[in-house]
């Protein structure tokens, strides 16, 4: 079955992931913008970070046969730098025109702090000055529940962000409603440990059905496996769902939100 | 709702579950007799999976979803006003 990965840090892999998920179907891939596991000194940094994600990045993909698209931020971990934080997203534009780039992303929390709320709610300005989709990062563990709840106010703090222009990311057994009830799109992060498994994610579209929901490997630096949503389709198919329905959360989910993107082009596999 | 019944599913992940089961009991045993222990006894942690575990032994249809909430940081309606 042809998928979409729509939140995996292809920087941090290698080229034959990139072979590996073509060949178990993989067809396109949405990159956000992270933290490379330290923080990073200026806005120069990102700058190249954002031209890698822009630039090399799609090439890289495209060998393998996949196509890249991208989401352009600070993270919430380097958002405690306010400074840098500012200096970044007023650099982000240079780079919104670009082919490939969606939107603003992953932005949102990771300890709940106040500076992280202050450039959550900047460049949630910037998206609705500039019209651009959002990806949401939300915290994991103990700070999960109470992050998502904020994260939702501080995007209600404001009405010039249609709720199905954004996506709430990593949401669990506790925070999947309160994305679905705000009228958000959501999706669920298959990840070692800290987030969901392919069962779990199986159990949540059981119970809160296939509507605006899409699933993720968020490959990345760290333990994680970029061939995570081939293991979730797995897990539907033993259940006995349909191939149309597991086709509508891992490919035609992640393009309807997507096609809301301007510039988002996409070329259908044979 | 899952596509199997009941008893296909009990089938699938009997042993799964038992081994899971096992996993947590021997964890707990290994932080019991090891030097310390007394030290953590009342640490909060603990306290949580206790918790944790007396949730599982409850019935209904959102026993996840509990367990998650048992591991959260509250929640403080109108924090932004
Ligand atoms: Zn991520």
């Amino acid at each position: 079955m042809y998928f979409i990965d729509p939140h995996v840090h292809m920087v941090s892999r290698v080229t034959d992931d990139y072979e590996r998920m073509r060949r178990m179907g993989c067809v396109a891939v949405s990159e956000p913008a992270f933290w490379a596991g330290f923080d990073r000194g200026s806005v120069d940094g990102f700058r190249d970070y954002f031209r890698q994600l822009t630039e090399f990045e799609p090439t890289r993909a495209g060998w393998s046969g996949v196509q890249h698209y991208t989401w352009l931020c600070i993270n919430a971990k380097e958002a405690e730098n306010v400074e840098l934080s500012r200096g970044v997203i007023e650099m982000i534009p240079e780079f919104l025109n670009k082919p490939g780039v969606l939107g603003i992303g992953e932005i949102g929390l990771n300890k709940n702090t106040p500076n992280e709320c202050t450039i959550f709610r900047e460049h949630l300005e910037l998206a609705a000055k500039t019209n651009e989709l959002v990806l949401i990062h939300t915290p994991h563990l103990v700070d999960k529940y109470k992050g998502t709840r904020m994260i939702v106010d501080m995007l209600q703090e404001r009405n010039d962000i249609p709720p199905h222009r954004v996506l709430i990311d990593h949401v669990e057994e506790h925070t999947v409603k309160v994305a679905k009830d705000g009228g958000y799109w959501c999706a669920m992060t298959l990840y070692p440990t800290t987030k969901c498994t392919p069962a779990r994610a199986a159990d949540i579209i059981e119970r809160y059905g296939d509507d605006h929901i899409m699933v993720n490997s968020a490959g990345d630096w760290g333990p994680s496996n970029p061939c995570a949503v081939p293991d979730f389709i797995q897990e539907m198919r033993h259940r006995g769902h349909s191939e149309a329905k597991i086709r509508k959360i891992v490919y035609e989910n992640p393009l309807e939100f997507f096609r809301q993107c301007e510039r988002f082009e996409f070329t259908p596999p044979e | 709702m899952p596509a199997k019944t009941a008893d296909a599913i009990l089938d699938r992940h009997f042993l799964e579950l038992r081994c899971e089961i096992l996993n947590l009991a021997a964890a707990l045993d290994r932080i019991e007799r090891s030097v310390g222990f007394d030290g953590v006894r009342d640490d909060g942690r603990v306290e949580l999976l206790r918790q944790g575990i007396d949730i599982l032994r409850t019935g209904g249809t959102d026993r996840a979803e509990r367990v998650q909430m048992l591991f959260s940081d509250e929640y403080q309606a109108g924090w932004n006003q």
